[in-house]
């Protein structure tokens, strides 16, 4: 590639053809500050819409001021990035950005974690000019199950409409209205649940202000461990403990799994489980239910459904829902992990300490919005008595123990809770993209073959591609194995699928980039994708420090089938651990 | 050489008109009389697709949408960039307020843009044109069916035109009437089905356009001057006008003007010609004030530009725009800093709203604006206008918010003293903004009845029984019922 | 009709066309014909064009009068719409405006009828290449 040489604030530098003037001035260590712009490098996602315009700069011979973002480098270019003119401009037009926007800063949920209050201050905003009489464009709040939108919040930045539409292919963001009106939103301005959003909360993850934000229920949790009469469980899932750490301060693939623990304890929990104890008895399901379709496969029983795909990831099962309602017997039936933790809670476990499931609360702490939404599906729950209670996000979970007085840097590390507290490896790596599959494989390979794997680490089938396949040796028998994380990629398999032109026998989707760590309930990445990086080792050192590794070698697992659910498939797991599927589609743009 | 050539003296010259008002635009022969579809006969049986863009080229014909980008320039990009399929596209979103000249040339020759449109697919390599058309222009949209129908029946477009080999066809697409569309990345979007907002360029639609091929996007009117150009030849053409903008440019002429009607005259025609002479002057015998060139984008031309020749470099020098040529002529009546509030109006309206400046820098002029006319106007906010105006120049996205603050800059340039009256003394000199006005009893038509004085709500008139009365215009408050009662017409707005 | 195959196909229908031997009914006693053009573009029609058109078409039909009646483009003159252009046989094309029904009835009995002028005449004030 031809290299182009420039000068950027008097300092020369060379790089090549096609880059543009932001990413040219920060090899020189100039940062342009910018807002709209989002580069997930890793992830091939690059919001660049040229919209907010706060990274102008001046271009010797320019007319007008180029934004940097956008505007690829010349060779011998002027560029100017804090004349008076560069410097003027931006203010101005931060000041016009903040003159449309709520003052409500102190009781926003985005406070202290918002891109558009960190630009301020940057720039250094005083005074907003004419604030008294400016008029500033409202629209109605719309509240989902999972997300809040407050679009008199939005700034345009399109970053949401990037993550629905080109990486999701979701389609329930657009830009609608025009001019001082114009704003994201579902077709006609709906509300998002009229629309086709599977809630997998990608627009809260990148939106830089507090126009998009997580439905809160810290409030609810504290209401019920306040509460004498109810016995209160808490699941934490994989990915919550390879990132709630950054919320204190620690650095990007910090494990804090048992100074959570200790928290959850601190903060009254009666009991600290482990969503991973559930992601075990997922692989035993799911497992089986992929080995029972292989064996009527190789049958020649042409009638069965293969490849089999993963059913834990409640957005992706909402997206196919949606958009593929006719393969919605493809799936696997089972439920996602937090479901059969919660049906098993309410249950096995009620049983056992002789409370009524009435008088359980059971709150998951989720790095993902779509939970909220999934717990609340008439199918999970019994007499109006929901399996999951509620769910929170990591961030909520961040929120809860400060409120607390807690330091999570400070906490002593503490043990899960038995009997529902005890996982595998398997079940740790759920969190990362290609975890669940790999899972699976640890567990199908054993009980298919009969023999001991030796070897647990398919590394084939882990990375950050958006679409990965690999063919794992089952003794003889070629597995051929599909991953797709990011709803855009789950697509073009599925598009496969459609066509009856798969070649795998098993996929596995998470809807999230990076799968559950880079959920839309975790930490805020602030466009850093080196950060998903960071929180998937961390996932994969806890696997690796296990000392079950295997699903199925899970004791309390085994414990589980023989005391209540027999075994996998089950009429009792039937009833409570697996699920069906429903045709969303006309569901949507009905009010 | 003219139809008419017993007047002399003209200052008009038709070239994009030149059929406009002779031929039926429905009969496709008539259009043939008049040499129609010579000119793309000439190009695909007597020229290579080189000499045409070097014959367009020399010829000097710029765009007359409004940015004036160099026609022979534009296609030769569009040709260079080698793609399995590339596209003409037409732009007929005429959206600038007052200007019709496109619509005009599309209703009264509509054959004139099909031929052009297929010179442009041979010069750069493609078979397929849109014409992107507002779907308010009905009657355009009618006629040019019939055109493209009656030239197809031909065999002017389709498969092997004039047993050259080369094919073209043309469709219509139509837009729903965003100002916004007319700004040519905005245009393909919304003919692609996307929201029609403009992107960055590059890329250029000439690399990446329609569909992501090479597009080359021709205004209606600079089409319409492409088969004559070619028929009499560049150096015809190049020696109309001026040293840097040859040929005529179509006007409509608005306003406080007797004549008020479209005009071509050739580029380097001053604004006395084209008002005293073509527009037969001011309305009423008033005096005149001002003239908006380029609509929305443009800005506003004084008594002290009578005389400079139009064209595009003189426009932009002097703080205004070619634009599509909307012009609109103001006289003495009319209040600079509302005409200027009225086109902030348009654009905040208009704008797509994808970027900042442009979104909310332009709501915040209209305000500012819509406070000086309401007299609430401070001398600082002179200064945040005109900051704000220079800011959204240059930061915003696109051509719109780009030019959208012309009207302001240029009428604050032209006419400080108004803004000055308006801010400091709150009055509005030309008596438009009412919120600026008094009260006042004239004394020589007051009998003195009281019927005012009995009238007024805060009892702010004064005045013997049979002697002028008098309003205090500080307890004033502007109800009008004083007027209202007065039967002498003593009491006026002033 | 028939495609056009080539350039000298479509120079021998220029030339038919401009000699006068197709396009228009009687247009072979073109010279002897009164030509009345409508300016029938929206603006046009807008300010009752249409409505002139046929009454024109109609009158001069009723009042045997041999004329060809046609719509064309708009002729610029905003001002004074409706516009028509009247083209007595051996003289020089006159363009009207603020052509109402009346004003069309003045124009068909005093100068279609009698050379005589009427008021409304808009003095032509451009060239047109050809």
């Amino acid at each position: 590639m031809s290299l182009v040489k420039l000068t950027i604030d008097g300092n020369k530098v060379e790089v090549p053809a096609g880059t543009t003037i932001y990413k040219a001035a920060k090899q020189l260590d100039i940062d342009i500050p910018i807002l709209c712009y989002m580069d997930l490098k890793d992830l091939n996602i690059e919001n660049k819409p040229g919209g907010c315009r706060i990274c102008s700069v001046e271009v010797e011979g320019r007319r007008n001021l180029a934004p940097s973002c956008s505007t690829a480098v010349a060779e011998d270019m002027l560029v100017r990035t804090n004349s008076m003119r560069v410097i003027n401009a931006r203010r101005t037009v931060m000041e016009l950005i903040l003159s449309d926007h709520p003052k409500d800063c102190l009781s926003c949920a985005k406070a202290g974690n918002c891109d558009l209050q960190d630009m301020a201050v940057l720039l250094g905003i005083r005074e907003i000019p004419g604030q008294e009489y400016a008029e500033m464009s409202t629209y109605r709040l719309d509240t989902s199950p999972s997300i809040i939108r407050d679009l008199d919040k939005c700034i345009m930045c399109r970053r949401c409409e990037t993550m629905c539409n080109d990486f999701q292919t979701v389609g329930a963001l657009h830009a609608v209205n025009r001019g001082f009106e114009a704003v994201v939103a579902p077709a006609f301005e709906m509300n998002l649940e009229h629309s086709p959003c599977t809630y997998c909360g990608q627009c809260v993850a990148v939106c830089p202000t507090g126009a998009l934000t997580e439905v809160d229920h810290t409030g609810k949790v504290i209401a019920a461990l306040n509460d004498p009469t109810k016995t209160v469980v808490v699941q934490t899932a994989p990915a919550v403990r390879a990132a709630l750490g950054e919320e204190f301060g620690m650095e990007p693939g910090t494990r804090v799994t048992g100074q959570m623990v200790t928290a959850l304890k601190q903060l009254g929990f009666d009991y600290v489980f482990d969503t991973d104890f559930a992601a075990d008895l997922t692989i035993m399901e799911e497992g089986t239910e992929l080995l029972g379709r292989l064996k009527r496969h190789l049958e020649g029983d042409e009638s069965v459904q293969l490849p089999i795909l993963t059913s834990c990831c409640p957005g992706w099962v909402n997206f196919f829902e949606y958009n593929y309602p006719d393969l919605k017997d493809v799936p696997s039936t089972a439920r996602s992990p937090q479901q059969m933790f919660g049906a098993i809670a309410k249950t096995y476990f009620a049983d056992k300490i002789e409370v009524d499931r009435k008088d359980m609360v059971v709150i998951s702490i989720m790095p993902c919005l779509a939970k909220k939404y999934e717990c609340q599906r008439d199918e999970f729950s019994v007499d109006g008595n929901p399996d999951v209670d509620f769910s929170i996000s990591t961030r909520e979970l961040a929120h809860l123990i400060k409120q607390a007085n807690m330091d999570l840097n400070k906490l002593e590390e503490d043990d899960f809770d038995a009997p529902l507290g005890e996982s595998s490896g398997a079940a740790v790596i759920f969190g990362a993209t290609g975890g669940v599959i790999e899972a699976a494989t640890r567990t199908a390979y054993e009980l298919q073959t009969g023999k001991t794997l030796e070897k647990v680490d398919f590394k084939q089938l882990r990375g950050m591609e958006g679409i990965r396949s690999a063919t794992v040796d089952f003794d003889g028998l070629d597995i051929n194995i599909g991953i797709a994380h990011g709803l855009g990629n789950a697509r073009k398999l599925l598009d496969e699928v459609k066509a009856g032109k798969s070649k795998y026998h098993a996929i596995e989707v998470m809807a999230c980039p990076g799968g559950c760590i880079g959920g839309g309930g975790q930490p805020l990445h602030h466009g850093d994708a080196s950060i998903l990086k960071a929180r998937t080792k961390a996932i994969y050192k806890e696997d690796e420090g296990k000392t079950i590794r295997k699903s199925h070698e899970n004791p309390y697992i085994l414990k589980l089938y023989d005391e209540f659910l027999g075994e996998p498939l089950s009429e009792k797991a039937h009833e409570l651990l697996h699920t069906h599927y429903f045709d969303k589609r006309k569901k949507i743009f009905q009010v | 050489m003219s139809k008419y050539s017993k007047n002399i003296n003209k200052k008009q010259i038709r070239i994009a008109l030149r059929n406009c008002g002779i031929i039926d635009p429905e009969i496709i022969e008539e259009y043939i009389a008049r040499d129609g579809y010579h000119a793309l006969g000439e190009v695909l049986t007597r020229q290579t697709p080189e000499e045409t863009i070097e014959l367009m080229k020399a010829s000097g014909l710029r765009g007359r949408g409004g940015a004036g980008f160099p026609a022979g320039l534009k296609w030769d990009f569009a040709r260079k960039n080698e793609a399995d399929q590339k596209y003409v596209v037409c732009n007929a979103d005429e959206g600038d307020p007052g200007a019709f000249m496109d619509r005009s040339i599309l209703e009264g020759d509509p054959h004139s843009v099909l031929e052009a449109m297929a010179i442009v697919g041979r010069c750069i390599g493609s078979d397929m044109g849109y014409i992107y058309i507002r779907a308010e222009y009905p009657l355009a949209i009618a006629r040019l069916k019939i055109a493209i129908e009656q030239a197809r029946e031909y065999g002017l477009l389709g498969k092997d035109i004039l047993g050259s080999g080369f094919n073209f066809d043309i469709d219509l697409k139509y837009g729903a009437g965003a100002f916004v569309c007319g700004e040519e990345t905005a245009l393909i979007h919304s003919m692609e089905g996307e929201r029609g907002e403009p992107t960055l360029k590059p890329p250029f639609p000439a690399e990446s356009g329609y569909m992501g091929k090479p597009t080359n996007v021709n205004n209606v009117e600079t089409l319409a001057n492409v088969p004559v150009i070619i028929l009499k030849g560049a150096e015809w053409f190049s020696s109309i006008g001026t040293e840097s903008s040859k040929g005529t440019k179509v006007f409509a002429l608005a306003g406080k003007i007797n004549n008020v009607g479209l005009i071509e005259v050739p580029m380097g025609t001053t604004l006395r010609e084209v008002i005293f002479e073509i527009g037969g002057g001011i309305k009423d015998g008033k005096k005149f004030k001002a003239a908006q060139t380029g609509g929305p984008s443009g800005g506003c031309l004084t008594e002290k530009h009578l005389d400079t020749p139009i064209d595009y470099e003189n426009l932009v020098a002097n703080g205004s725009m070619m634009g599509s040529g909307g012009m609109i002529v103001m006289d003495e009546d009319d209040c600079m800093v509302s005409i200027a509030r009225f086109y902030l109006d348009f654009t905040v309206e208009e704008s797509c709203g994808k970027c900042a400046p442009c979104r909310i820098g332009n709501k915040r002029l209209h305000e500012l604006l819509q406070r000086i006319c309401e007299g609430k106007g401070e001398e600082s906010d002179l200064v945040r206008l005109r900051n704000l105006g220079e800011v959204i120049k240059d930061t915003s996205l696109c051509g719109l918010g780009q030019s959208s603050p012309n009207p302001v800059l240029s009428t604050m340039d032209n006419f400080p003293e108004e803004y000055l009256s308006h801010v400091v003394d709150k009055k509005c000199t030309s008596g438009v903004c009412t919120d600026l006005l008094e009260y006042f009893i004239v004394e020589e038509n007051c009998i003195g009845c009281t019927a005012c004085a009995r009238a007024c709500p805060v009892g702010c008139i004064s005045g013997e029984r049979k002697e002028p009365h008098l309003i205090n215009p500080d307890t004033c408050i502007k109800c009008g019922a004083c007027m209202e009662k007065c039967k002498f017409d003593a009491v006026i707005l002033k | 009709m028939s495609k056009i195959k080539s350039l000298a196909d479509l120079l021998r229908i220029r030339d038919e066309q401009q000699t006068g031997l197709q396009t228009r009914e009687k247009v072979e006693v073109a010279e002897e014909l009164v030509q009345v053009k409508v300016a029938m573009a929206t603006c046009g029609i807008a300010s009752g064009a249409r409505e002139t058109m046929e009454f024109m078409a109609e009158a001069l039909e009723k009042r045997g009068v041999d004329a060809a009646v046609t719509k064309v483009g708009c002729m610029g003159y905003c001002y004074a719409e409706p516009t028509i252009e009247v083209r007595l046989p051996g003289r020089e094309p006159l363009v009207f405006g603020g052509v109402n029904r009346e004003k069309a009835d003045e124009i068909i009995e005093k100068y279609i009828k009698g050379g005589e002028l009427v008021d409304g005449i808009i003095p032509v004030n451009y060239q047109t290449v050809d």
